[in-house]
């Protein structure tokens, strides 16, 4: 576009010259025209896209209006009968709440955390490099095998127990109550991904001017009214990563759930990423799993979208 | 807490902080030292270190969770997606930094769709197809997933990095008669290798530790990748600790050897990479 503006507003200044009439493009040509490198360089990307995103996404979602269990030959058009067993299903609306709690804690837990951390490893402390390894290898660690070590760490006769034992408290049943089941989950997961929003906030502050900071020391600020009132706000781009990732992450986790409780107690800690899994591939129940699956890109949608337009615009109203 | 100075507080600080790092890699360090013990030991002292390590759970859970056919699954999917999503992902990139703003817009919105829509709606179809085409227990199923699920990032990452890259660039080398690959291959990607770096990085990482994707397309086949094999094997073994702690460290020992030599790159590449 720039390319052929450009040479357009060119050839318009220098109209006098009339040997400088632009070269005949067909329409075709123009709409065609990529503006620089030949189409050959994305098709590869398209067609990946267009068979193995796009494709499945639609069918997904044609089939969540049929009767079909993945097996049979014949695909009945059901309508919104799918949506309307939804509505009924007391599990679909625990996991729908559950997902939700969990994604929320966990965006509350790294950020807050994730900031304490990136403030103290950015101070001059001596172990500072040490520190941000520590935090942050959990990160690349495989979520599954992780998952399985803090299994028995939760374990009747596992760690905490033993630990709790010995300061003299009653052991708890860390992975058979309910409530306290969705606490563990939800503690494995901050554990193993804390260090994420460490290392995002961490670039965000070594972002900041130091000049900044001075002047407002200087001012009289203490250290406290320093990082609300200068440093949190240039924090906002790393705060709008930090928070979508966690939500995304909050609201499609699966690893944890499989390894810890399997979606137990009872049904206490499944959430629609275990319960799609278990319609679907354990229970043959295709179109259900997708009619599920659907709801749940809507409410992912609902829940992502506007959150990142409202972080996006304080970024602008502080940029 | 100006730089440089360091108070009494700092002092703090850092002994809070020392404290609480040594808590958060406990779980770390009791994985070792359980896998290091023989049952009779682990269950009375599961704590204390390892003084006569022992190595005999390793070499019972190499076996018998079949780890080795594993590693070189992972290895075989890992290196097959980076490669594809390596060169893919490129190419993209270079089309979407130098094309029409109107269009690289349409496109940068189709990438954004693919990163928000959950995959789990996709899933279902993709098994499917999978099945039809009879890629069901074979690696190349999970290729092509990952291919799939990881390239509009890996796009958006490349997209962003070459937009930054002066146009000069590319005229230069077309006025000395390079054509669009030619100047691809020998001006453009030399160029961005830091950001290819990151790519690697992250999604080898993510594809190494992915679990769900292999659980249901290798699920019983010789391709299982390491985190479905310990899984497998764990799930069944799960009274005696020490051998399943063995498993679980020969599972995470690639990421953690990837991490030893890569930790900076590694920490730059997540907190820069997924901004974009």
């Amino acid at each position: 576009m720039d390319g052929t503006a450009g040479a357009n507003t060119l050839t318009v200044d220098s109209a006098a010259g009339e040997l400088a009439t632009p070269p005949p493009q067909s329409l075709w040509r123009r709409v065609l025209a990529s503006g620089g490198v030949s189409y050959l360089f994305i098709l590869p990307a398209v067609a990946i896209y267009v068979a193995v995103i796009l494709a499945p996404i639609l069918m997904g979602a044609g089939y969540a209006f049929t009767d079909w269990d993945g097996l049979r030959q014949i695909v009945n058009y059901n309508g919104l009968a799918n949506f309307r067993r939804m509505i009924g299903d007391q599990q679909v609306r625990s996991a729908i709440s559950t997902t939700l709690i969990i994604a929320f804690s966990l965006v509350v837990v790294k950020v807050v955390l994730g900031l304490v951390l990136a403030l103290v490893v950015n101070s001059n402390v001596k172990s500072r490099n040490w520190l941000r390894l520590v935090f942050f290898m959990p990160v690349v660690l495989t979520p599954i095998i992780v998952s399985y070590m803090w299994k028995y760490i939760f374990s009747n006769n596992g760690t905490l127990n033993t630990l709790l034992k010995m300061v003299g408290l009653e052991p708890l049943r860390w992975l058979g109550d309910p409530t306290l089941a969705l606490i563990s989950v939800i503690i494995v997961t901050s554990w193993q991904s804390v260090g994420l929003s460490m290392v995002i906030f961490l670039a965000g502050l070594q972002a900041v001017p130091p000049e900044l900071e001075e002047a407002a020391t200087i001012d009289g600020a203490n250290p406290l009214q320093r990082i609300w009132h200068v440093t949190l706000p240039l924090l906002a781009p790393a705060m709008t990563v930090c928070v979508v990732i966690a939500l995304i992450q909050g609201l499609r986790f699966f690893d944890q759930i499989y390894a810890l409780t399997r979606g137990g107690p009872g049904y206490a800690t499944e959430t629609l990423s275990t319960m799609i899994y278990r319609i679907s591939f354990q229970f043959g129940e295709f179109s259900y799993g997708a009619a599920v699956a659907m709801v749940f890109s809507l409410i992912v949608g609902v829940i992502v979208l506007p959150v990142m337009q409202v972080l996006r615009r304080r970024e602008i109203a502080h940029g | 807490m100006a730089k440089g100075r360091y108070t009494a507080g700092t002092f703090a600080v850092e002994v809070a902080a020392t404290v609480a790092a040594i808590c958060f890699i406990f779980p770390v360090y009791l994985l070792v030292t359980i896998a290091l013990k023989e049952r009779s030991t682990w269950s009375r002292n599961p704590m204390s270190p390892p003084f006569n390590p022992y190595f005999g759970n390793f070499k019972q859970a190499w076996h018998e969770a079949y780890l080795g056919d594993a590693l070189i699954s992972s290895i075989v999917v890992v290196t097959l997606s980076l490669v594809i999503l390596v060169t893919v992902g490129a190419f993209a990139a270079y089309f979407l930094a130098r094309c029409k703003p109107r269009l690289g817009y349409t496109l940068y919105v189709f990438c954004l769709l693919a990163m928000v829509l959950p995959f789990q709606l996709g899933l279902l179809p993709l098994y499917q197809m999978m099945r039809d085409l009879g890629l069901l227990g074979t690696p190349f199923s999970l290729v092509i997933f990952y291919c799939g699920y990881q390239l509009p990032f890996t796009v958006f990452l490349y997209t962003g990095y070459i937009r930054a890259l002066p146009r000069a660039y590319d005229e230069a080398a077309k006025i000395d008669g390079a054509t669009d690959m030619q100047t691809f291959l020998h001006v453009i990607f030399p160029m961005i290798r830091p950001v290819t770096g990151t790519v690697i990085i992250l999604n080898c990482v993510f594809v190494w530790n992915d679990f769900m994707t292999p659980l249901l397309y290798l699920q019983g086949s010789r391709w299982a990748t390491v985190p479905v094999a310990v899984a497998a094997f764990v799930d069944q073994e799960i009274t005696d600790w020490g051998i399943v702690f063995a498993a679980l460290v020969i599972g995470i020992a690639p990421v953690m050897a990837l991490f030893a030599v890569l930790q900076r790159h590694m920490m730059e590449g997540f907190a820069g990479g997924l901004k974009a």
